[in-house]
């Protein structure tokens, strides 16, 4: 099949850039969009060399110390735990809620998604305050069983804690969509060949989840590296809070750029332990090809202990942070505290969310598909460009792009415009990985058989692929989606004059210790996002659907 | 936000507006060119009177010559300042918090009769902005957080007029008179008041020093007010000093905590006995939750760099594009209404003289504070520097 394939691609009309087959065979509708995506993400990287090479040799002391190589090491030590504690809540939870008997799966799927919209700050003051030493549950305890002090929840188990509980929706979210789209017939066949439910498991559903796990837990890692809200509060010191110092307290560009290269070295690195893991594999199926709803596993005696596990999970990620959050409202409201209206914040963040997801998601389509359909050095270069800004502190993204915005596009310079593009710069990577591992599943033989009967490359997109990989576009909105609901620096620098989210208006009391208000607005975030990501998942509910719908005219 | 949407609104009606009426305005202008071209166009069209067809690319090149007129126009209307009917709108750069100073924002809007669009940020995000901006910032005035922030885009700013300088005590302002402290802040040590008591603590920061105080208080090295902090221990008492205080509280385990609000939130809690912080974190959090708040402020009534007190300030941009109403801000911000705004909603120090501080804040004058201006303690790097040396800062 796959000479086959290659013969369709050679024979295809390469367009009028045919000069270019030398880095890749993708048509010019594919790479010339896919490398304007991948240079315009990049652009934060060019900046900070410049800063760096500005910073000169200071920058070059900072570096080289023995302390710094120290934080490196416990950054890696928080990344390696929160990522594998990520992968196992998420795809017990994946799997519960596509593939087994639990009551309600859309109800706990979108509860399972939204810690992710809390903001980071918010989780690490909500984790000092009801977890710390004599924090709420303490003080709870104390009358009953007499305890008078928690063991410290800062430092490493802390940070590492409340990072894993807002991050594994990174994996949870595109492991969901890879199980919806995975044909049954794989598990049917691994049944008729005499395996059990628990080897078919192991030798088939896993190793088809696997590049979404991988590419969720890259989002985990990336996220977690950059992460300064949770990591600070709890008193963990990682490079990112390193850079913040530089940055934050010193005023010091040049220095918080040189770190901040580093940290790009670092996602690369991580970035490169992903790629050995994925390897060299394809995972779509070969035949015929309409596949039919997954089956749901009854669970029998485990029904129990599953509600459970989810009902825990909750408790711990959602409504025990949202409690802490009610409670901060009522006990502000009974001290005379004054809240304001939210209206006008719930619509603007809703409206920038959900515009970042659609660009997000058309942008991912070009880089997508020459990354899947047409793979090179030329495609595994602009792949790479595209995480530059998901693994760098948003303030530092977005001080980037006032850089460039003042100097080269100085009319889209604090427009709602320059903002969603600096969304997309911000979160490029959650869409793409989604919308790769969708396309990836999809065989190229149903494109090809399109491209020969005489479609157009456009044709083929939007009757043949979008239609089979709409999941993973949908996973990757919602991810897009909940991201920018929380988003604080862009948002802040870039954003119209004037302009406030749900997020900023968290920031802004809290900063301050308004913490009713802050909580107010936290809550607002979790709610306004429960909304639409539940409509998405009834829309998913309606069943992945393989088949090729009838052509349109 | 509401401000914003009508902002956008505005300048795209604006916009189109000025697109609509351009044509107009080119007509008023140029109306001697159009009448000449349209002489000239009559002879052709009196010749050529069957041929319909031939008349079409003929008007087509006529309305070309509209165009290129109207951008013309447009140059023109560009360079030359249009009469004043509305106000141009005031752009604030605010590294203080919304939640803080919105309400006297609003007001000064609603006494000038000004557009006041702001921008609301971190500090240190304003000021790198405000670095990247460079001449193109649309800012007219920073509000910043701290002096450091001022003292980073020191390069921006243009001097503040000699009557607003005039206002605010000398230590309180750049030397150079290109920013103004508009409230000020104290440095104490917050104490939990189930624990202790004021006479159980010590009459200067080096008290602290005592193994008895082992793990038991917490201080926010990041946090630009406690790094000025240390810096006035540089100046007062040199830098060895300096290293030994700071290496000694370093050995006697002082939590490392992010800001000020989380050692307060901690002190409260009684996870903490105390610590170093700003004055004004406490009376929100008794604003929050009631008297019963378990901390209290505590002046080091031996004085010096731990009882220091320092401004929250404002400089107006050099490239301000409205410096009349930038000068205007600043001094209603200095001015006794929105002084009186400070002591009464934000629990700081007003700085301007015959403005009283609340009730509920130990006087200014009773504060044993070191004579140090704040333009001395710009010296930051150097204590980052030393405090990386120490180990307190990565």
């Amino acid at each position: 099949m796959a000479s086959i394939a290659r013969v369709i691609r050679v024979a295809a009309p390469s367009g009028p850039m045919g000069r270019m087959g030398r880095w890749t065979r993708a048509p010019a509708v594919v790479w010339v969009p896919a490398l304007a995506v991948g240079l315009l993400l990049a652009l934060p990287l060019v900046y900070l060399v410049i800063r760096t090479v500005g910073a000169g040799d200071d920058a070059w002391a900072l570096l080289l110390r023995w302390r710094t190589v120290m934080i490196l090491l416990r950054t890696v030590a928080l990344v390696v735990t929160v990522t594998a504690g990520s992968v196992l809540i998420a795809v017990p939870v994946a799997w519960l809620t596509v593939r087994s008997n639990l009551p309600w799966p859309r109800f706990w799927s979108v509860v399972a998604a939204l810690p992710l919209v809390i903001p980071s700050f918010v989780a690490g003051l909500v984790v000092q305050v009801a977890l710390g030493p004599r924090g709420m549950v303490q003080q709870a305890l104390e009358p009953i069983f007499g305890v008078t002090e928690l063991p410290s929840i800062y430092g490493f188990p802390g940070a590492a804690l409340t990072l894993t509980l807002l991050s594994y929706p990174y994996v949870l979210l595109p492991a969901q969509s890879s199980l919806r789209r995975q044909d049954p017939s794989f598990e049917d066949a691994s049944r008729s060949l005499g395996h059990g439910r628990r080897a078919t498991f192991r030798r088939v559903t896993l190793p088809l989840l696997a590049p979404a796990v991988g590419a969720g837990s890259l989002l985990v890692a990336l996220y977690t590296l950059t992460d300064f809200g949770a990591v600070s509060l709890l008193r963990f010191e990682t490079f990112t809070w390193a850079i913040f110092v530089q940055f934050e307290s010193a005023f010091n560009r040049g220095l918080a750029a040189a770190l901040s290269l580093v940290l790009v070295g670092l996602a690369a690195v991580i970035l490169a332990a992903e790629a050995q893991a994925r390897g060299r594999a394809r995972f779509h199926g070969v035949g015929p090809g309409v596949a039919a709803e997954p089956s749901r596993i009854p669970l029998g005696r485990w029904m129990i202990p599953a509600v459970g596990f989810m009902a825990g999970l909750a408790t711990l990620a959602l409504v025990g942070p949202m409690g802490v959050l009610a409670y901060w409202v009522g006990r502000g409201v009974a001290a005379g505290e004054t809240l304001v209206g939210v209206g006008d914040l719930v619509l603007n963040s809703l409206l920038v969310a959900t515009l970042a997801a659609l660009a997000a998601a058309l942008a991912s389509l070009p880089v997508a598909a020459l990354v899947v359909r047409y793979p090179s050095r030329f495609a595994w270069a602009i792949e790479r460009a595209t995480y530059t800004g998901f693994a760098l502190p948003g303030v530092v993204v977005a001080i980037a792009l006032v850089f460039f915005a003042v100097n080269l596009a100085r009319p889209l310079y604090q427009t709602m415009l320059l903002l969603i593009l600096a969304y997309v710069v911000l979160f490029f990577p959650a869409m793409l990985a989604a919308v790769r591992t969708a396309l990836a599943q999809v065989r190229p033989s149903l494109e090809e058989a399109a491209r020969t009967l005489g479609r157009s490359h456009l044709a083929t997109l939007l009757q043949v692929t979008l239609p089979l990989i709409w999941p993973g576009i949908a996973a990757g909105m919602g991810l897009v989606f909940l991201l920018t609901m929380k988003e604080l620096p862009a948002t802040l620098i870039l954003g119209p004059i004037g302009f406030k989210t749900l997020a900023t208006a968290t920031w802004s009391a809290a900063s301050e210790a308004f913490f009713a208000r802050a909580a107010m607005t936290a809550l607002v975030i979790v709610f306004a996002s429960g909304v639409p990501l539940l409509l998405l998942r009834l829309r998913l509910g309606q069943g992945p659907s393989q088949d090729p719908p009838p052509a349109r005219q | 936000m509401s401000v914003s949407r009508r902002a956008l609104l505005r300048g795209g009606a604006a916009v189109a507006a000025a697109a609509a009426a351009l044509p107009v305005v080119a007509a008023c202008g140029e109306s001697e060119v159009v009448t000449q071209e349209v002489i000239r166009e009559v002879p052709i069209e009196k010749v050529v009177t069957r041929e319909v067809i031939k008349e079409v690319p003929v008007e087509k090149i006529v309305t070309q010559e509209v165009i290129k007129e109207v951008e013309v126009e447009r140059i023109v209307t560009v360079t030359v300042p249009e009469p004043r009917s509305e106000p141009q709108p005031l752009v604030v750069y605010s590294g203080r918090s919304e939640s803080l100073v919105d309400p006297i924002i609003k007001q000064f809007g609603a006494v000038s009769g000004l557009d006041v669009q702001v921008k609301y940020a971190g500090t240190p995000a304003l000021a790198a902005t405000l670095l990247e901006e460079g001449d193109a910032s649309p800012a007219d005035v920073f509000f910043a957080q701290d002096p450091g922030g001022l003292g980073a885009v020191e390069s921006l700013l243009s001097p503040l007029p000699e009557e607003l300088l005039g206002r605010v005590p000398s230590w309180a302002r750049s030397p150079e008179g290109l920013w103004a402290g508009i409230s000020g802040r104290a440095r104490v040590v917050v104490y939990n008041t189930d624990r202790l008591s004021p006479a159980d603590l010590p009459d200067d920061v080096w008290g602290f020093t005592d193994p008895s105080w082992r793990g038991r208080l917490g201080w926010p090295p990041t946090n630009a007010s406690f790094q000025t902090m240390v810096t006035g221990m540089r100046t007062e008492w040199g830098d060895d000093r300096t290293r030994e205080w700071l290496d000694a509280m370093h050995a006697n385990e002082i939590g490392i905590y992010p800001k000020n609000t989380p050692i307060v939130a901690a002190t409260g809690a009684g996870e903490l006995d105390g610590g170093f912080v700003n004055h004004y974190y406490l009376h929100r959090f008794i604003a929050a939750e009631g008297e019963t708040f378990a901390a209290r402020n505590y002046h080091l009534p031996g004085g010096g760099p731990g009882s220091l007190v320092m401004v929250a300030g404002a400089g107006i941009l050099g490239t301000a594009a409205n410096r009349p109403a930038a000068e205007r801000f600043v001094d209603f911000l200095l001015s006794t209404v929105g002084q009186q705004y400070f002591a009464s909603s934000t629990y700081e120090y007003p700085l301007v003289e015959g403005v009283k501080a609340s009730r509920i804040l130990t006087p200014l004058a009773d504060i044993n504070k070191p004579a140090i201006a704040l333009a001395d303690l710009a010296d930051l790097e150097g204590t980052q520097a030393m405090l990386r040396e120490a180990g307190i800062l990565p």
